[in-house]
């Protein structure tokens, strides 16, 4: 690694670069970050093309494929003759019930072969309820075959198409989750840090009031007053905002923080001196120096929101079915009985450990680069 | 000057409790309905005729179809007295029910905070001293996992293994013969082992942080011009970091009493359900469900009052080691 060329201070024309060109250099270097990134930003894209990339309709269920084993993808194809080629396909699996126990068994059916591949023609769908399309990102190539790469759940329903749909809920209620309270948090805590005095008492009086709380039983008794026939759009935005309650204390400090520490600052008297008025010598001058450090608060904020959603829905007082999310979906995971059965009933859990894991190295990387006075090696 | 700021804080933390009570009935108090419609929903649907005189004979006696003010009134001050009214669901009195899954609760808790301590404390000074050893990273990403996985999950992966390789079930805080026993000394035995994975699984991602904070705060002291003159005065490098930075770095173990403590008591709710403990998350996630408002009332007031009181005592605790801190 040649770190001296990526040292920031080295780059021959360091000295003209902006702010956000330098804490890009310094977020380049940060391997786990940049990981991150890139992790996350699949994510959104998957989520963002959900429908595209479910190789069926998550609801779709299969009364004969009750609990389907995953089945791993073959690359290449052996005729009896010893000659192979080029195909990629799956095993067919058989379902046989046990006579007496009733216990139902997948085994292997040797002549049974399902093609799959990339950008194929599926079952017709909707993109955002809106484009009709056919392709879908990966599928088997005849469209009334099913493949099941990470398993099917207890209706038969495909495991990965459902991880895959529950991505776009549990993303963006992240995000949407950290934009409302990162409204309520600058707006508080901007207030309580530019003003101090008595407001700055106030907020700070509530923030404490708010930190004492246990967090985990006051959103059960939140979730709990939702009436659970609402749509489930109107509880998607409730929940949200029920998170959104909850996590806008620790953006409301570091905006404060960043406040009082730029009150005294040389500029921000200069600028009042100037005769600029309260609105601009706030958004013209104080707001850009700590936009970078808001956003990496944000992005080690959406993590924890996404934790919550989950475990909220779990318990059963979040997202409700026919609503897909990873916490949803976990809720099925609930009983000792079911993963010993089928412990691919796991994998939204692995999604949300990707997801939080890749948010975190992000935020990390993002706050260590957005702190000018970072030193090397730190 | 001790003594006036341990006074001021305890008189500081009455509001609080005022305020968090309100918070906790209004919060029993917003579902629509009360328990009698979920009581009448139950009837109809095993087949009974609803009789709505019955229905609201006894919203009138349980004083369901008063203003808030005088059912918050009624309610507080039984609290005060002890009484902390009666469990539809259960038809009993909810102080039976509660004081021993509370008692749990803090057990569970008390002991994760312990655990986390112990694990966090050395390995955050090996962490900061030993900085990008292996053993720094190992921890590092051992932490990182810890703090993303859901305790839930987590949970849940444990009791897969311990089903699925071990055959033994994990859940529960006692065995079976002790489950209705007395206590006795082998009851509290039996309690010690059966702690302990509920205490890993819930201290995970608090050993994770703290871990992270300790090593942070020590980073920062360990290059401080006084730890060099120490160590040119000739001191053992081992009584130098433990007599200086260690204690100097110590302060977030003590404030994370303050918020570690109720964030526990919540986490808990969670492992409770999952692995079927005894304590009071399960038996407050179904009172919410049933709108056993009484119930579920009395948990979330009382868990309340337990962060306030974690918040005090971490605030007092401070004030004794950290002189700095009571001149704020």
């Amino acid at each position: 690694m040649t770190a001296a060329v990526l040292d920031p201070r080295a780059h021959p024309s360091a000295d003209q670069a902006s702010q956000w060109r330098l804490m890009w250099w310094a977020f380049r270097r940060h391997k786990l970050a940049m990981t991150g990134l890139v992790i996350v930003a699949l994510l959104y894209l998957v989520a963002l093309l959900a429908e595209f990339f479910a190789p069926y309709d998550p609801d779709a269920a299969v009364a004969r494929h009750v609990y389907h084993p995953p089945q791993a993808v073959h690359f290449f194809d052996t005729a009896a003759d010893g000659s192979w080629a080029f195909r990629p396909h799956v095993q067919g699996m058989r379902l046989s019930r046990d006579r007496f126990t009733l216990q139902t068994t997948y085994a292997p059916d040797p002549g049974q072969k399902i093609d799959v591949g990339f950008f194929v023609k599926g079952t017709p769908y909707k993109l955002w309820g809106v484009i009709e399309m056919e392709r879908r990102f990966f599928g088997t190539v005849d469209p009334t075959q099913r493949a099941y790469l990470i398993g099917a759940d207890r209706l038969g329903r495909d495991m990965l198409s459902r991880v895959v749909a529950g991505t776009r809920i549990s993303m963006s209620i992240g995000l949407v989750g950290v934009g409302m309270s990162l409204v309520l948090g600058i707006i508080l805590g901007g207030l309580s840090g530019y003003y101090g005095g008595w407001i700055d008492a106030t907020v700070q009086r509530i923030v404490e009031f708010k930190l004492a709380m246990p967090t985990i039983p006051i959103w059960l008794g939140l979730s709990a007053a939702l009436p659970m026939d609402w749509p489930p759009m109107a509880r998607y935005f409730a929940i949200t905002v029920i998170l959104s309650l909850i996590g806008w204390t620790e953006l409301a400090r570091v905006v404060r923080g960043r406040f009082l520490s730029l009150r005294t600052e040389d500029f921000v008297t200069a600028a009042r001196l100037d005769g600029c008025s309260e609105r601009r010598t706030i958004f013209r001058h104080m707001l850009p120096s700590m936009v970078s450090h808001i956003i990496a608060s944000v992005s080690l904020a959406i993590p924890g929101m996404i934790l919550a959603e989950t475990s909220l829905s779990f318990l059963g007082l979040g997202l409700l079915p026919p609503t897909i999310s990873w916490g949803v979906l976990l809720k099925e995971a609930q009983n000792v009985r079911s993963i010993a059965q089928a412990p691919w009933l796991f994998a939204p859990g692995a999604a949300v450990c990707l997801a939080v894991l890749a948010l975190n190295f992000l935020g990390d990387g993002l706050r260590d680069a957005s702190d000018p006075y970072a030193q090397e090696g730190r | 000057m001790l003594l006036a700021y341990v006074v001021r804080r305890l008189f500081w933390s009455i509001p609080f409790f005022f305020a968090v009570s309100l918070v906790a009935f209004a919060l029993i108090e917003a579902p629509p309905g009360d328990y009698m419609t979920t009581f009448a929903a139950t009837l109809a649907q095993s087949g009974d005729i609803v009789d709505q005189e019955r229905l609201d004979a006894l919203r009138e006696r349980y004083g369901l179809d008063q203003p808030f003010v005088v059912q918050y009134w009624k309610w507080i001050s039984g609290v005060v007295r002890g009484d902390f009214g009666i469990s539809f669901e259960w038809q009993q009195p909810v102080s039976d029910l509660i004081w021993e899954r509370m008692a749990l609760s803090v057990i569970l808790a008390a002991a994760t905070l312990l655990f986390t301590w112990a694990i966090a404390f050395p390995i955050g000074i090996y962490s900061a001293v030993r900085k990008y050893s292996i053993g720094d990273y190992f921890f590092s990403a051992l932490g990182f996992i810890g703090l993303s996985l859901p305790n839930f999950l987590l949970g849940l992966v444990l009791m897969y293994i311990a089903v699925v390789h071990f055959g033994s079930d994990v859940s529960g805080l006692f065995s079976a013969e002790y489950q209705q026993a007395p206590w006795s000394w082998g009851k509290v035995v039996d309690l010690g082992q059966h702690l302990l994975i509920p205490v890993v699984i819930l201290g995970t991602s608090a050993t994770a942080s703290l871990i992270r904070i300790m090593r942070a705060n020590l980073l920062d002291e360990l290059y401080k011009p006084y730890v060099t003159t120490a160590r040119a005065k000739g001191l053992s490098e081992w009584r130098l970091l433990v007599k200086y930075p260690v204690r100097l770095a110590l302060n977030p173990f003590v404030s994370t009493i303050g918020w570690a403590f109720p964030q526990l008591v919540s986490g808990s709710v969670i492992i409770s359900y999952v692995l079927s403990l005894p304590t009071a998350g399960p038996l407050l996630l179904q009172a919410l469900l049933a709108q056993d408002m009484f119930l579920a009332g009395a948990f979330i007031l009382l868990l309340c009052a337990l962060s306030i009181i974690g918040m005090l005592v971490s605030d007092i605790l401070l004030a004794v080691i950290d002189p700095r801190i009571r001149y704020r």
